[in-house]
């Protein structure tokens, strides 16, 4: 059965890479929460009133931009979106790894859940 | 309270919620949203956020133990996150449109719904079943190792599946939920797969839909990053250290427990969105 093994091998580089993409983002998010915490811990915290984030937390080059400024926040929010980021390359591995095995069915059903995870975190938001 | 205790506190409550999730197999995601509601007052929308991105962490962390096992069936998880992600863009453009009463009193109804499926017994598997054409072009059927040698499974009605997966999704994209409990039914009862596979194929496949309403969670700027990160490290850390004890914990207590404290939480949801007090 030799594509169940490949099947195997796929499943374990992707196990290997969710686990490398959850820690990496929570050490971002650890490195930001540091930062926020020392500059705005004692400022009174409340969440009773939504108001939605501003827009530079809510697009990726927002994001980008401040966490480059070692915004905290800007920083965890990066964190965040390597976290949102890593069951997407999961998904492109798999492409790939169905390539290998020459199945081009499942290659097509893993590419459109890959267009629609790309389209919910690039299109559909107002800040593009 | 100032930024620092709330942090703490929140950080602690998730710690605690990501190991019952993960000890009792009921996911930590379902408390959440309450705890962070009910007892800190946050306003639903932000909690649903951060909730969802616990979600990604935990599918993520518990991935690496789950593939260990082999028991997860890609095909199957990748075929039916088709359905899973669109039902999660669709319940997350929902989620944008619907009062944040009625947010609190579907969540209420699920978690009554989902206590009320973790305490029925689960029904005998069905065993040796004739292939079905449908899950045999798609091929679906597949094989793990059990205690009895390797044991072949052929998948059943796959459209049934792939329409609770679409609902699964819309629940999980509108109120911030790995619903993994609806995955798992429409798994294990609808297309009769053993249990083993169901539930590490589920645990795959939620990460995967929770990042479809992620995207459009951060984009619409549900997810704020000082909620988000107590609750997201306090859950993958309780989670991770659930999954490192469970071979050795005696769930049922805690099962039983946990499923009167998710009763207790849905009642208080559907009281606060019926009141107005959410």
């Amino acid at each position: 059965m030799t594509r169940d093994w490949t099947d195997r091998t796929i499943e374990e580089i992707v196990g290997n890479l969710l686990i490398a993409g959850v820690l990496l983002s929570a050490f971002v998010v650890a490195v930001g929460a540091a930062i926020y915490l020392i500059r705005h811990g004692l400022a009174p915290a409340g969440y009773h009133v939504f108001r939605g984030e501003p827009s530079d937390l809510r697009s990726l080059p927002g994001i980008f931009h401040s966490a480059l400024r070692l915004s905290g926040r800007g920083i965890i929010q990066l964190g965040l979106v390597l976290l949102i980021a890593t069951p997407v390359a999961r998904v492109a591995f798999a492409i790939w790894g169905f390539a290998e095995e020459h199945d081009r069915l499942y290659m097509t059903f893993t590419g459109v859940v890959l267009i629609i995870l790309l389209y919910s975190l690039l299109g559909s938001g107002s800040a593009f | 309270m100032n930024t620092f205790e709330f942090t703490i506190l929140v950080a602690m409550g998730s710690f605690v919620a990501g190991l019952l999730g993960s000890l009792t197999g009921l996911g930590g995601g379902v408390v959440l949203v309450p705890l962070l509601t009910i007892f800190f007052k946050v306003d639903i929308r932000y909690a649903i956020g951060a909730s969802l991105v616990s979600v990604i962490a935990t599918s993520s962390g518990a991935a690496a133990a789950y593939v260990k096992e082999g028991f997860s069936n890609i095909r199957i998880g990748m075929f039916l996150e088709i359905a899973t992600t669109l039902g999660a863009l669709c319940g997350a453009f929902l989620a944008t449109r619907v009062s944040t009463r009625s947010l609190a009193i579907i969540f209420g109804l699920v978690l009554l719904y989902s206590a009320y499926l973790s305490r029925k017994p689960r029904t005998p598997e069905e065993r040796n079943l004739p292939p079905d054409a449908l899950a045999t072009r798609l091929r679906m059927n597949g094989s793990f190792p059990s205690e009895e040698g390797v044991r072949h499974y052929n998948v059943q009605r796959v459209p049934l599946g792939f329409s609770l997966m679409f609902g699964a999704g819309a629940l999980s994209g509108l109120l911030g939920i790995g619903s993994g409990a609806v995955k798992v039914l429409a798994m294990d009862q609808a297309m009769k797969i053993p249990f083993k596979v169901s539930t590490t194929t589920s645990n795959f496949m939620i990460g995967v839909t929770a990042a479809a309403s992620a995207g459009i969670y951060l984009n619409r700027g549900y997810i704020d990053p000082g909620l988000s990160m107590p609750v997201m490290l306090g859950v993958l850390a309780g989670s991770l250290l659930g999954v490192r004890i469970l071979v050795k914990a005696e769930t049922r207590v805690l099962r039983l427990l946990f499923s009167l404290v998710i009763v207790g939480l849905g009642a208080q949801m559907i009281y606060e969105g019926v009141t107005g007090r959410i």
